[in-house]
Parts: C-alpha cells; structure tokens; sequence
C-alpha cells in the first residue's frame, strides 16, 4: 500500500476543485464577477466627475468607487458565494459524499477558503486592472504590501463567517435570503455603493460595528493617494480579524455535513444551484 | 477474520429505538445482505458502520477498525455508496474521479473504473447532463475509487425500472468478482436473492432471521401452482388439495406437495379436455419469508 497523497497536493486538489466547479457556474461568476464591473461602471458614468471630501482634500470618485467595488468584489467571492453554495451542497448530499472519503476535514475546508480566495483575487485584479485603464486609479508600490495585507486579512476573515454562517442557514432554499439580507444593507452604510457624507451618528455606528466597512476602507486607503504609504490601517483590519476569529469558532461549532432535516435531502439530483443563486442575486442586482 | 462485525449494536434517538440490540458479522470476501422494510433500522446500522453517526451503545468494528474512531484510515480501506447524493453537476465523470480518488492511497485507474461502470462514451461530459440511471453508475464508481477492502451499498437501484435495475445487478456481481466484502441494504427481496451470499432481516430495529437465501426460504417450504380456472369449470371439479386461493379466475394453491397437486391437478383438467392458461409454479421466495417475518411491522420512514 503506498502512503498518504501529502497534505499540499491534497490542499492543491481541493482548491481546483472548488474554483473549477465556480467557474462552471455561470450565474454565480457573472454575480460575484460580472456584476461589481457592471457596477463599476456605471456608477462612474453616472456619478465620475464628482469627488469626495477627505480631510487630506477632495479624493476622486472614481478611486473611492474602483477601490471599494473591489473589496466588495472580494466579500462577494468569499462570505456571500460560501453562504449560497455550501448549504446547496449539503443539501445535496455532496457534504456528506465527500465525509465518506479520507479527505481530513480540514483540508476540505481549506480548499473551500482557498477556492474562494482564489476567485476573490480574480475579481480584484479584475477591478483594479480596470481601474487602473479607464478610472484614474493610480497604484502605489510603497503600499502594495498593505494592500495585500488587507486583502489576506479581509477575505479570510469573510470566509471564515461565510462558512459560519452558511451552517446556521436551515436549507439551501434559505440561503440566498439570509446572504443578501446580511450583505446587502451592510453594502449601503459601508462606503461600497455611495460615499457617506455625514450620516446619521447610528447608521455610522453601524458600519463602523460590522466588518465590511472596517474592510472597504481599509482597501480603499491602500489606493488613496492621500494616504501616506505604508497605507496599512491596523485598527480597521483588528476589527475585520475579530469579526474572522469569531466567524471561525462559531464555524467549528456550526458546521455540519449532513442536511438539517431529511426532506432536504430529497432534493438528490434537483439542479439547484443556478435558481438559488439567480434568486439570490437578482436582489443584489437591484441594489 | 469477519471483515464486519456488529455486536448488541443500540441506536436511540428519544425514546424510539431505531436499532435494538443488533448483532451480525459479515466474512471476508462475503456479499451480506441487509433486508427490510422502511424504517426497519438498515440505513441507521449501516452509517454507524460508516462512521456517519455514533452509536448509543455495543460494538461496531469494519476491518478491526472501530467505526466510531476509524477515522480516516477506515475511510480509505471502505466504498460507500450513498442512497441519495449527488455528485457536482459542473464536473465531468473523470474529473469527478480524479478529484474524489485523489484522497486515497490506494487509488484504482480512472479508465478501468470508468470501463467497469460501462461510463466510456460519457466519461468526459458534464454530470449534470447524464440521466438519473448513469449517475447512479457514477455513485458506484466513486464508491470503488479507492479500491475498497469494504463496499457498503446502500439501497443501490431504488427508484430504477426493472431493466435497470437487472443491469445495475450485473455490475454490481462484476465488482463483488474481486473478493470485495460487501455490505448491501435492500427492501427489494430478489435483490438480496440475486447478489447476497447471506440475508439478515430487521424489523424495528432487530435482527429477526439471518442465514443464505436457500436457507431461509427453506423456512417457507411451499410450492406455489397457479392458472386460470377454464370457463365453464367450477373449481371443485379440478381435485384441488391443499390451501387454494381463487382471485376472479385465477386460482393460487400453496403446498409442500407440488408433484402430487400438480398430477392429479393436470389429470382431471386432461379429463375433461381443458386447457390450463398461464399454468406456472414457483418456488417460494424470499418474498414469502420476509413478509411472514415483517408481518404487522412498521412501515414509518426510513431511517
């Protein structure tokens, strides 16, 4: 009998695996992909020419929204796309296939947080390579580390709550609602979709409590050119990685192989997955 | 050494008793069949077996290998093939196989698996194109990726049409030809007959006969003789012994002595120079002693 496939490969295989299956899904690559770009430009051909008010002076537009549409790309890849497919695939029995092989549990899990990682890189560089061609966005080497950091620290963060939350989610039915009744409203109070000019103290309060704010403006200071290089925002992202530990424990508690209830099961070879997420993102499309 | 072994195995959730008191081994290289109605405890003894749920209390060990702490030494050294799972419908059949079979050490090649399954002319189309019948072919391949020690197959051609199903049987006796031990669940009775070496029949819970299906169905020793009652003869006319059931005009008689029923039955029907239509006799089946045994039983959900 020859020994154990390594942990790396094993990490490595699961990774593909769940980028492969994301990207065969096409409503759930146009939502987490497509649709931030789509956004992205049209918020900068209808709102491009303004600035916002920083205390260093007006920053353009068009960076705050290049920046923030990106770390809201990077949500999207990570906390939203784990909270809509890993109850499909429970539900399926896809979780408990996968329990029934020698894979250690948390090489699988790691391959659900690298998967969705790796698509959260492909939707920011997306962003920023667009940013950077039509959007004035300027990238500088000094802060690249601090952007990096916080992205590592961001989208492990969201996972992490992802997959928290993704087990407390009854069934796959319920996924998509609790996902975007989450995100959504956060999305509004968070800088992401329109910069906050003096809000209200507890609507400020409330972005500033929840992680995405916390996480957007951070990733938007690594591209402010009024922000001084290193660029790094430590007390934003501790309050991002609070979020990311917390998500993580309740996720070891949460988390289960098997549909919650047996009817769920039933749904065996039902395609699920395209009317779930279509459902789940036709909400945020509207947004 | 019993490649299976369950010994006073107990699983309750509340006060229902799912599994009572369940004992059986199952030989190296054997086919075993579990038989029972929905409910009965099959499913609920076979995941414990898997290690999917924990036993309340006795022993249930696959290969030596507690199944409760087999962890994932068992897992590598067993098949399952679950009742109603999917597999990702955005891979094809050999990416399915590569990626399932990349987490064992001992990983059979991903052509002869596809070969054995009779997948070849799907093996690069996507799952979620393939009918209900070819995925169930893909459970049974991911189930014998790892070149299992142990096969657990549960409840593998429920829901099939009979054609499938004979072909599923097929397969199935192809992949039990390497001396694979298989653990089989089934409410289908010819099923157990066709593949398992030896039945064990639960109802609510225990385990209420076990022995080879010849075995058992040598505990319903009758013969059943069955035709249509010619027009214009009345029964008694036919020198029917034994216990006869008549359905419209379909006549059944169950005995333990075929050879004499069936000449003087054929005698007087000669007789009066009548044709017997649709004469048959068969065998009992297993059918017969499972539903003697799981009379009155339960008939809730599975478990």
């Amino acid at each position: 009998m020859t020994g154990w496939p390594s942990t790396g490969s094993l990490i490595g295989q699961q990774t593909r695996y769940q980028v492969l299956t994301f990207v065969r899904s096409p409503v759930g690559m146009f939502f987490t992909l497509g649709l931030p770009i789509v956004m992205l430009v049209l918020f900068n051909a209808l709102f491009g020419g303004g600035t916002v008010d920083t205390p260093a002076g007006p920053w353009s537009i068009q960076q705050f929204y290049t920046g923030g549409l990106a770390a809201f790309t990077a949500v999207s890849a990570t906390y939203t796309n784990l909270v809509n497919v890993v109850p499909i695939r429970r539900d399926d029995g896809i979780l408990k296939r996968w329990r029934s092989t020698p894979v250690p549990p948390s090489v699988y899990l790691a391959g659900w947080v690298l998967g969705a990682l790796s698509i959260a890189v492909l939707g920011v560089i997306l962003q920023l390579v667009l940013g950077l061609f039509a959007y004035d966005l300027s990238i500088e080497v000094a802060k690249i580390p601090a952007m990096i950091i916080t992205f590592v620290v961001g989208v492990s963060s969201f996972a992490a709550l992802g997959l928290a939350v993704a087990g407390l989610v009854p069934s796959a039915d319920a996924a998509p609602a609790v996902a975007n009744a989450t995100i959504l409203p956060l999305a509004f109070v968070s800088d992401v979709f329109i910069p906050l000019d003096n809000p209200p103290r507890w609507l400020e309060v409330i972005g500033d409590v929840f992680p995405l704010k916390p996480f957007v403006n951070a990733f938007q200071n690594t591209l402010n050119p009024f922000v001084d290089a290193p660029g790094l925002s430590g007390g934003k992202l501790a309050v991002v990685a609070a979020w990311g530990v917390g998500g993580a424990l309740v996720a070891t508690r949460t988390f289960g192989w098997e549909p919650a209830t047996r009817g769920a099961r039933a749904g065996g070879h039902r395609r699920r997955r395209g009317r779930s997420r279509g459902q789940a993102e036709s909400v945020q499309a509207s947004a | 050494m019993a490649a299976i072994v369950v010994d006073d195995l107990r699983k309750t959730y509340g006060t229902l008793a799912a599994v009572d008191g369940v004992s059986f081994e199952v030989a190296d290289g054997e086919v075993y069949g579990l038989l029972g109605h929905n409910g009965a405890g099959k499913s609920t003894t076979v995941e414990i077996l898997e290690g999917h749920r924990p036993a309340t209390s006795g022993r249930a060990s696959v290969l030596g290998l507690d199944s409760a702490s087999g962890g994932r030494e068992l897992r590598d050294r067993i098949g399952i093939v679950l009742q109603s799972s999917s597999v990702e419908p955005q891979l094809t059949v050999r990416e399915a196989l590569h990626f399932y079979g990349s987490c064992y050490r001992n990983r059979r090649g991903i052509d002869e698996v596809i070969e054995m399954v009779d997948l070849g002319p799907k093996a690069d189309t996507r799952i979620g194109t393939l009918s209900g019948g070819q995925r169930r072919r893909i459970d049974l391949a991911l189930g014998i990726i790892g070149t299992p020690e142990v096969l657990f197959l549960d409840e593998p051609t429920t829901g099939f049409d009979p054609v499938a199903r004979r072909q599923s049987w097929e397969l199935i006796r192809r992949l039990c030809a390497g001396g694979t031990t298989v653990l089989l669940t089934t409410h289908y009775l010819d099923e157990a007959e066709h593949l398992a070496d030896r039945v064990g029949v639960l109802a609510n819970g225990h385990l209420v006969a076990e022995g080879t299906p010849a075995e058992l169905m040598a505990a319903a020793p009758e013969t059943t003789i069955a035709f249509e009652l010619p027009a214009g003869v009345e029964p008694g006319e036919l020198a029917i012994s034994g216990a006869a059931a008549i359905v419209g005009r379909r006549v059944t008689v169950r005995t333990e002595t075929p050879t004499a029923v069936l000449g003087a039955l054929t005698a007087a029907a000669l007789d009066r120079g009548v044709e017997l239509v649709n004469l048959s006799v068969s065998r009992a089946s297993l059918e017969d002693v499972f539903i003697q045994l799981g009379n009155g039983e339960s008939e809730d959900s599975d478990s």
